[in-house]
Parts: C-alpha cells; structure tokens; sequence
C-alpha cells in the first residue's frame, strides 16, 4: 500500500466515525420552553441544520451544544483530533475554553457579538492564533491577509476597526476569524440574519464554498428554509422544545411528514 | 546649590499621638499583611484586601499608603517617589504624613531608606535585599483595555488564558510600526500570571527582574494587592520579530551627564529649547556629589 492511498483510508476511516455523539439532551426553563429529549450524531463534513419557529428552542440547543450552558441532562460527547471522546460538560472549563478556541468555531447572529470591536480587523482575526501561543508578528499579520482575501475582504483594509465594515463583511470577517484557527467544528446562530436578500445570496455561497473546501462540519440554527436547502445536508425540526422530524434535507422540504414541518415549508413565501 | 542636589534625610520625629502608629488601626494592618502574605506566595496574584478610607483622594497613592502603614516599623527609614522626584507634592505630603503620624526617619536618599513608596518610577540605584518597595497603582488588571467584566478576567488569569494580551501589542505595531505601549507594560511574573507592574515607564521593567527586593503593588480604588517576592522572574510580553525594547535617549542628563538614566524633557523657552535631565533626583545629586557634571 502507498503512502497516498494510507492517507487516503485515514481520512475514510476518520469521516466513518461520528464527530458529536448527542444523547438524550434537555433544558427546560419552563414547561416545552427550552430544548428537550435531544439526541443525534454529526459526522466529520456534515452540515446539520436546525429549523423551527422562534421560541422553539434552537437557540437553547446550540448554546447547550457550544459548551456555552449546562444541560439539566444529557450528555455531548466530542471526538478530539487525537481520537479520544471528550464528555463536553465532565471535562474541566479549561479544557472547554481550549476546545472552544482552537477545533470550535462559533458565528454570532450579530457580528458584534462575535468580534472585537475595538481592535482592528487583523487582531481580530489574529486573537485565536494569538491565544494558541503564535508570537510572530509577520505570521499573523499573513495569516490575517490570506482569510480577508480568502472571506473577500479588500486585504488594504486589514487595519481598519470592524465598525468601519458594512454589516455584510462584518459578518464574513467574524468567519474568517473563526475559521483561522482551522476547527473542525463551527456552530452558526441565523448567520444570515440581518442581512438584506443580495448580501446574503453572497454570503451563503461563500460559506457553502469554504464547508465544501475545508470539510468543516456545522451546526447552523435559522429560521430560513432557503438557507437551510442551500446549506444543510440533514435538517432537524423544532417545535415547542423537541425535535419533531430530522431527515435529509431535500426529502423534509420537498416531501415533509409532520403536520408541523407541512405548515413550516407550505407557508415560505413565494416570489 | 538646590533641592535636587542636597538630598535630605530627616531623623525621627515624636509622633502625634492623636493617631494610631502610621494612621491605620492595628485590625486592619493585620488584615493587609494576611493579604500581602498571600500576595507574596503567589506571585503576581491580584489579592483583593478591605480597602479603608485615607485622607486624600483616590488616585492619589491611597493604595501603597495603605501598604505602607501595614508594614512599617518604628525602625524603618521611608522615602517617597513621585514621578522619579523626591520634592513634589505627592512625595512631600505622604513623607511628611508618615512622619507625623508613626514617627519614622524619612529620606530622600535611596541606599538608606527600608521602605520606598512610589508612583512612576523605580529608583536607578540598585536596590539591596534590606528594601521593600510599595506601588501605587491606578489600574492593578492588565486585561482590563480588552474585557470589561471582572468575572471574565478573574477566569482568564485561573485558566492561563492570556492569548488577548498580545492583541493590543499587535494593534501597537499595526498602528505605529513598533510596540508604542510605553508604561504599564504587561508583564508575566514567574512564568504564570500577567501583572500590571503599575504605571512605570517600560525603562524600569528590567529592573523588576530577579530584583533582591521585596516589590509590593496597592491599589485603593479597585482594593486589590499583589506582590512580586525576591529574585523572582519577570518578563515583559513581546512578538519574537518584535522582542521588548527600553526607551533610549541621543541626549545626556544636562545636570549630571548620564547617559543611561531615564530622562525628562524640559522647554526651557517659546522657541522650544530643550534640555534633558535624570527623572531620579536623587540618582543624579548622588553623581554631581561625585564631581560629576553635564554640558
């Protein structure tokens, strides 16, 4: 066997095994207010979204996916680079941070949320590395060039403060600032929200083109359908804290078998 | 000959009884050097301490006087720096206030004194192991610039997680081609946690190192203290293409001709003239008692 065709089965192997092993998670603020009863596995490349009307417990999900909020139970089990299962919630907070930091990525709703906004467009992009002991000044500053080119970002504006930005390359410069440190895993909070139609037309086929490219898996919460069928390989649907169908994406749009799911597709209106 | 050339030292005067020994009650000494210990034993951990009302406003050493009350004894010798200067008001008013109030011979000459009390500077004289030096500190949490909360610092130093520190370096050299931070320059103490070393100029930072002194550090509004022990290390945060750099001078002291003293710029006329002299008084009377000149 040559060396190519090792790498070859390595990678096989790897994208064999489930990333996020998801069991029987639930928080409950209140009676079906939360996320109850949540199980599922995400694998290596996969983009899971998460649909549902507002209130319905997608946002409660990711935050207890992210590591972001203990659950009242279950448990989330993450395989790490080195093939271990790491129990998220059992692991130690620095142990979490690290995670969080380095093979995880999370894209806020609103870019604000997700960005400094008081430093410049390349300490932004470079905080990760940074963080993972780089002290290099011209390593992050190339590093900083290369993922503005690569979100299209004119490069000039490496030091230029993010409220500068429009809304739209705030955005993708909130991607570029997770995706530096190469993760594995990105979660994304209605990552389009906000955002007027073209903007976002841009923005999901940047992001459809970066997954494919570095074979990140997502999870990604919206509300919008167009967004999930562009992105989503498998959907899950939410209503009042539980998932109420989860199947591949085109067969839950196209052909929809819960009374909810049937009146979430049938009511996306129709230009 | 003026102030700055004839360095005072001032023997012990009988105290004013109106006031416990050195102003704070006994209570709360004890309460400050059960934090100090903690302080010193875990070096550059911030220790938070139940700060007591002075009588002067915060900001204006209220936290090293604290400090100073704590530990003085009735043996010490005490001086005062304000700004590298023994004579101005800073100085003048908390040498004169301990003098009252404990008693304690005072100085301005920094071989002599146990216990310097400062704010800006440390002295140019290499200090002996007999010292303690006590800071004044506005601002005692170097995450602070980037994270507001305390509740996120406070995790930050538990968990190692120092990876913002180099942002603001790298905005530094982003904005102005070098790192333009000039005083409070961040510093790790003993390879762990990153420590505010007060509002000294960047020059002083190599003296924190490996120093024989006891180096102290208050802060009166934010009631925190922390603490550099003896010959511990301390390093100043750096990028390896852009490695720490002191400030240098083209100029010599015009008093006393050093040329490797941290000097001040004085406009000595509106054609602005310039004229260079030792922001350490003290250091540079030492040297004109030497035969030493400038010009």
């Amino acid at each position: 066997m040559n060396a190519a065709q090792k790498v070859h089965q390595a990678v096989a192997a790897d994208s064999a095994l489930p990333l996020l092993k998801v069991n029987g998670l639930s928080k409950l603020y209140g009676p079906e207010k939360g996320c109850q009863d949540v199980s599922f596995e995400l694998y290596p490349g996969e983009v899971l979204g998460i649909v549902g009307e507002s209130g319905s417990g997608k946002s409660t999900l990711l935050s207890l996916l992210s590591g972001r909020c203990p659950p009242d139970s279950g448990v989330i089990d993450y395989r790490t680079t080195q093939g271990t299962w790491l129990d998220l919630y059992s692991a130690s907070e620095a142990e979490r941070r690290t995670l969080l930091r380095t093979e995880w990525g999370f894209v806020e709703q609103n870019p604000r949320d997700g960005l400094r906004m008081a430093v410049s467009a390349g300490a932004n992009i470079g905080e990760r590395l940074m963080a993972q002991g780089i002290r290099h000044y011209q390593q992050l500053r190339a590093a900083g060039l290369d993922w503005l080119d690569q979100v299209e970002i004119d490069p000039a504006r490496i030091d230029d403060l993010p409220r500068t930005f429009s809304g739209g390359m705030q955005q993708r410069l909130q991607i570029a600032r997770n995706l530096v440190s190469g993760p594995r895993l990105v979660f994304m909070d209605e990552p389009t929200g906000g955002l007027d139609v073209s903007v976002q037309a841009r923005l999901l086929d940047l992001m459809r083109g970066l997954v494919r490219e570095l074979d990140l898996a997502v999870v990604i919460v919206t509300h919008d359908l167009a967004v999930a069928r562009l992105l989503a390989d498998r959907l899950m649907v939410m209503r009042r804290s539980r998932v109420v169908e989860t199947g591949l994406t085109d067969q839950i749009l196209d052909d929809p078998q819960h009374p909810y799911s049937q009146l979430l597709v049938s009511s996306v209106l129709q230009p | 000959m003026n102030a700055a050339t004839q360095p005072r030292h001032s023997p012990r005067e009988s105290r004013d009884e109106a006031y416990n020994f050195a102003y704070l009650d006994e209570q709360t000494k004890r309460m400050i050097r059960r934090g100090l210990l903690k302080a010193v034993a875990i070096p550059g951990y911030q220790v938070p301490f139940g700060g007591r009302e002075m009588p002067l406003p915060y900001g204006w050493g209220t936290g090293g006087m604290q400090l100073t009350a704590a530990i003085l004894g009735a043996e010490d010798v005490l001086k005062v720096i304000d700004q590298g200067a023994d004579d101005t008001t800073n100085a003048v008013s908390i040498r004169r206030f301990f003098a009252r109030t404990a008693g304690v011979a005072t100085t301005e000459r920094t071989p002599e004194a146990t216990i310097i009390q400062t704010r800006h500077r440390i002295p140019e004289t290499p200090l002996h192991s007999d010292q303690i030096m006590v800071y004044q500190v506005p601002i005692p949490e170097p995450l602070r610039f980037i994270e507001p909360s305390e509740t996120e610092t406070r995790t930050m130093h538990a968990l190692n997680d120092y990876g913002v520190m180099h942002v603001k370096l790298y905005e530094d050299i982003a904005t102005f081609g070098h790192i333009a931070t000039a005083y409070a320059y961040p510093v790790t103490v003993d390879e762990r946690y990153v420590m505010d070393p007060s509002p000294i100029p960047k020059f002083d930072n190599p003296k924190l190192d490996m120093s024989p002194a006891l180096m102290l550090f208050g802060a009166g509004r934010e009631k925190r203290l922390y603490a550099v022990p003896p010959f511990t290390r301390v390093t100043s945060l750096d990028f390896e293409d852009h490695p720490f750099e002191v400030q240098k001078w083209a100029h010599n002291c015009a008093i006393c001709g050093s040329h490797d003293s941290f000097l001040d710029e004085l406009i000595l006329d509106d054609q602005g003239t310039q004229s260079f002299v030792c922001s350490d008084t003290d250091y540079c009377a030492q040297r004109v008692n030497e035969g030493r000149t400038g010009q």
